[in-house]
């Protein structure tokens, strides 16, 4: 009986020690395998990094702007977890973080991010937004999972980009087999009669997601309100496409397709030819209309996909963009003409010349001035100093980044593709549930927008937070801190770790010890932190990038 | 009015069976027979005077994707461009409506019509944009619209639900704009389904304890960031309140269609947009001061005809439904109603069948109080030319916001300090004196 006793009480010892050790700090860091933290300290690298602070330098200067100090590493980890996986760091993540040297923080994490699959699922969702739309698609001829997944594979191999683009322009094959097409058959409609790629929606999809421009605005009429684009240049864009297919091979070329068009005003319908509307002579002869297309698109002197790659890159890592909207470039101009930005025509140069390379890219954004200022000062901060990047600038996180986050919130180690299934399962139960009721923000992601009265609601009141907060040991952190940890302070510490990424001021220490001290005892220990952790999902400082 | 008339709960409403009018009349019939044109025309102007102190709303029905013009409001039916739809007679003598639209043109003595608006931008956003706003997209700033100006300029006292409201909201609801998030308006989807999350998960106590750390959050969020950063960006501790403010009211039955009679809902249609319609006008009885309804699907390129006909099949019933209802509510002359997509769509087809993008003279019905009933300005070409600003009765997207402005008692011509520090006019607009009831 005795023995009984005692192997019943051991075994729920060991169950309690097991899951309090999980609040301990792995004693190991992780080694990342691809990190080289010599290669971000040589002047090739540093040396693009400081020209473009230079151009910011210049800006804030000419707009007379005091910068706000640089940011502290866990604040920048966030923005780049944010950005680069839609969720915030794990408690796990910052202790291994802050277990590298000071120096090399930045550029560790994001090499730990890039060989986490959540990074190229994250990006891959992002961009497949820009090139194939939120919408379902056509039924079978689209499969919306295999592309990103495709688009995903190629961004954890960090495929060069200018060889991705050309897969997704010019690539022949079915669906399934050869994902890329999916970009093609995304432009066929759902209805009887529209079984064929549209070459009108593939022209608009190509020059917004690729070349950062919107010429569909002129594919009814020449441009009658200032600009030089005729209604002619996005017709033999759309040219290109005429001889898509889709047939029982699946996507196909047929070369001796003619696509005719009857222009405002034009008495009878032209056979019109393809034509790119500029940097003409960089387009070739050889190979099918798509990849003659994809070939110029794509090609190292066309500066406009440099560009529009880069603004919608900075945009998912700050949630801004360079050039607002992100998708409407202009095609000339320059830096020093006022045109362009700081950064942007310096990180498309580089960018080119490192054989598009969109791993650099980040890590190059990442080290810039620009992306590690606060957006906090001791001096005052503008509604300028945010819009020339003098401080960073406050933006709403978009509903999956929520989710994600609040999910992430509540387990002290990081939530990635190591994680149980049965995690996994759950988390992507309640995230689409998520993003459903808080209202997904489409295609038109990175538009500013404040919060609303049915997210607060949704946050305050609704099933997930609930779900992710409430006494549960097992699955949320929240009761597990208020279990196990060995005080008040350890406990608030690791409780704003987990949800705000980073430890409380003083003053937050003392509010919450002091209130936890003076809680009212009709509600329990796990209760008090269920009601902290809702305050910390429910402030600005978590719904908001800064 | 009897128990069994259909519409009996909704039709029943106090004020139209005490209005001053109806005293004062029949104070001036009871006392001195001879009396009674003079005694209507002072209950007349009673009246007059006590509505124009009462606010007043707006209502827009927003055709996202831009209704054809053609097989709409403004059919030329026979002609070379009319295409296959067929014109019939509104109650509005000389007037004819497309033959897709037979319960609208039942009201057409209750509205102003205007065929010949032009603007200026054809592309989707930017033209949503110009129409919600009456500006054209602006890189340094962000127009108000025009339910956000409503809001900041006229009084919504007492109100505990929000101001401003966007049933079934498209990708570009109105916003605040320069005026702030805070005006932007509340997204809800069909009413046929109640408003989620208003119920607090833990007793009141420790939802009070809750908000108190709650602000501690906040007061150390926001210590060194922008001054204005919960004001003029986040505005989350203002979305709380009113979020807090929201749960615990009993205006959130506004939201409520449940209890409507069926045949009511039929009459609307009963389709989401007929339901956000119906919703529409118990938002405004409550204090709501602009609703916008939308009904996506009109970007009609390919296959026009049919296209413009399952469109028209849900806005008919349910445009005219609301302008009756209005009116047996006696909420009609303080609300202006507003119909209208980005542009209209062009006279030729393609050769797809569709109608493209087409600003240069299209179709807007508005309704209401301070605007004349059965008129029609302006006229498309029926050989399909393009309408110019010289035409007679030709009228700009800025000066329907004027005008829409004006006669909600707003004066347009106030200029706004904008966060680029450009003084910005409410309208830039020339109000239309001809659509105005004086």
């Amino acid at each position: 009986m005795w023995f009984r006793n005692i192997l019943f009480l051991g075994i729920c010892g060991l169950l309690l020690s097991t899951v309090a050790a999980s609040l301990l700090i792995p004693e190991m860091p992780l080694q990342v395998s691809g990190h080289n933290p010599v290669a971000f300290q040589q002047p090739e690298f540093r040396g693009i990094v400081e020209k473009i602070d230079a151009q910011f330098q210049t800006t804030w200067e000419d707009e007379k702007l005091e910068p706000a100090p640089i940011a502290d590493d866990l604040q920048i980890a966030r923005r780049l977890s944010l950005g680069l996986t839609g969720k915030i760091p794990s408690v796990e993540d910052i202790r291994l973080i802050e277990k590298q040297p000071e120096s090399q923080r930045i550029q560790w994490w994001i090499s730990k991010l890039f060989e986490d699959r959540r990074y190229a699922d994250f990006v891959a969702e992002r961009l497949a937004r820009a090139y194939v739309g939120t919408e379902n698609g056509p039924f079978l001829v689209y499969r919306g999972r295999r592309f990103k997944l495709w688009l995903s594979d190629q961004l954890y191999d960090n495929r060069p980009y200018d060889e991705l683009v050309q897969d997704l322009i010019a690539e022949r094959g079915i669906w399934t087999d050869e994902p890329a097409v999916n970009f093609i058959t995304a432009s066929m409609g759902k209805e009887e009669g529209e079984n064929q790629p549209d070459p009108v929606k593939l022209a608009a999809r190509v020059t917004r997601a690729f070349l950062g421009t919107r010429m569909d605005c002129v594919e009814c009429h020449d441009d009658n309100l200032g600009g030089d684009l005729l209604q002619s240049d996005f017709h033999e864009m759309a040219s290109f496409f005429r001889g898509t297919e889709n047939s029982f091979t699946g996507i196909t070329d047929n070369q001796k397709k003619d696509y005719n068009y009857k222009y405002l005003y034009a008495e009878e319908e032209v056979v019109v030819p393809s034509m790119v509307p500029f940097n003409k002579e960089l387009l070739q002869e050889q190979g099918t209309e798509r990849e003659r297309l994809a070939n110029w698109v794509t090609h190292p002197e066309n500066r406009p996909f440099a560009r529009a790659i880069v603004n919608r890159i900075w945009a998912i890592m700050t949630s801004r963009p360079l050039v607002e909207p992100v998708d409407s470039i202009p095609i000339d101009g320059t830096y020093e003409d006022g045109t362009f930005p700081p950064g942007l025509d310096l990180l498309a140069d580089d960018f080119i010349e490192h054989d598009f390379d969109v791993q650099r890219l980040i890590r190059v954004i990442a080290e810039t001035t620009a992306f590690q200022t606060d957006s906090q000062a001791d001096h005052e901060i503008t509604a300028a100093h945010e819009q020339h990047w003098a401080a960073f600038p406050v933006t709403r996180l978009r509903p999956e980044q929520v989710v994600g986050s609040v999910i992430q919130s509540a387990s002290l180690q990081a939530l990635d593709t190591d994680s149980h299934i049965i995690a996994k399962l759950m988390a992507f139960g309640q995230q689409q549930d998520f993003i459903k009721r808080y209202g997904d923000s489409g295609e038109d992601e990175f538009a500013i927008q404040g919060g609303t009265i049915p997210q607060r609601l949704l946050m305050m009141n609704g099933k997930l937070v609930k779900e992710r907060t409430s006494n549960n040991p097992l699955f949320n952190a929240a009761s597990r801190i208020a279990m196990f940890s060995p005080d008040d302070e350890t406990a608030i510490e690791t409780a704003f770790l987990a949800t705000l990424t980073r430890r409380p001021t003083t003053e937050e220490t003392a509010y919450f010890i002091n209130r936890l001290e003076n809680a009212d005892e009709s509600v329990s220990r796990t209760d008090q932190f269920e009601d902290i952790y809702w305050s910390l999902l429910n402030c600005t400082e978590f719904a908001w990038n800064h | 009015m009897t128990t069994n008339n259909q519409n009996s709960t909704l039709n029943c409403n106090s004020s139209a069976h005490i209005s001053r009018r109806n005293i004062l009349k029949a104070a001036g019939l009871g006392c001195a027979s001879w009396l009674t044109p003079l005694s209507t025309q002072l209950a007349f102007s009673a009246e007059k005077e006590q509505k124009k102190k009462r606010p007043k709303s707006v209502i827009m029905l927003w055709l996202q994707g831009a209704p054809s013009q053609f097989e709409t409001f403004d059919p030329h039916a026979g002609t070379k461009y009319g295409g296959e739809t067929k014109a019939i007679k509104t109650n509005l003598k000389g007037v004819e409506f497309s033959d897709n639209m037979p319960q609208s043109a039942e009201i057409m003595q209750d509205l102003t019509l205007l065929r010949g608006v032009l603007s200026k931008e054809g592309d989707h956003e930017r033209a949503a944009y110009n129409m919600k706003t009456g500006y054209r997209p602006d890189p340094t700033l962000i127009h108000p619209s025009i339910g956000a100006i409503v809001c900041h300029e006229l009084s919504a006292t007492g109100l505990e639900i929000p101001r401003h409201v966007s049933i079934l909201p498209g990708p570009w609801p109105g916003r605040g704009g320069f005026l702030g998030n805070g005006h932007d308006a509340f997204k809800m989807y069909d009413p046929k389904d109640p408003l989620p999350d208003l119920i607090r998960q833990v007793p009141e106590a420790r939802f009070a304890q809750r908000r108190k750390d709650l602000n501690v959050l906040e007061n150390s969020f926001l210590a060194r960031r922008r001054s204005d950063l919960e004001k003029n960006k986040t505005i989350h501790l203002g979305t709380v309140d009113s979020a807090i403010k929201m749960m615990s009211s009993e205006q959130i039955k506004a939201f409520d269609i449940s209890k409507t009679p069926k045949a009511l809902l039929d009459d609307f249609g009963d389709t989401p947009f007929g339901r956000g319609c119906l919703c529409a006008t118990q938002l405004i009885e409550t204090g709501v001061r602009c609703v916008e309804i939308t009904l996506t699907g009109w970007d009609s390129h390919v296959n026009n005809h049919e296209i413009q006909k399952g469109r028209t099949e849900i806005l008919d019933p349910a445009f005219a439904a609301l302008i009756k209802l209005l009116k047996e509510k006696d909420q009609y002359d303080d609300t202006i109603v507003i119909c209208c997509g980005e542009f209209g769509r062009t006279p030729g087809t393609n050769p797809l069948g569709g109608r493209d993008h087409w600003p240069h003279g299209f179709s807007v019905a508005l309704g209401g109080g301070g605007i004349r009933r059965g008129l029609v300005l302006g006229e498309t070409d029926p050989d399909g030319s393009k309408v110019t600003a010289e035409d007679k009765d030709a009228y700009n997207v800025e000066d329907i916001h004027a005008t829409i402005h004006h006669a909600l008692g707003i004066d347009y011509t106030l200029e706004y300090n904008t966060p680029v520090g450009r003084p910005m006019a409410i309208s830039h607009g020339k109000v239309i004196d001809k659509i105005l009831d004086v």
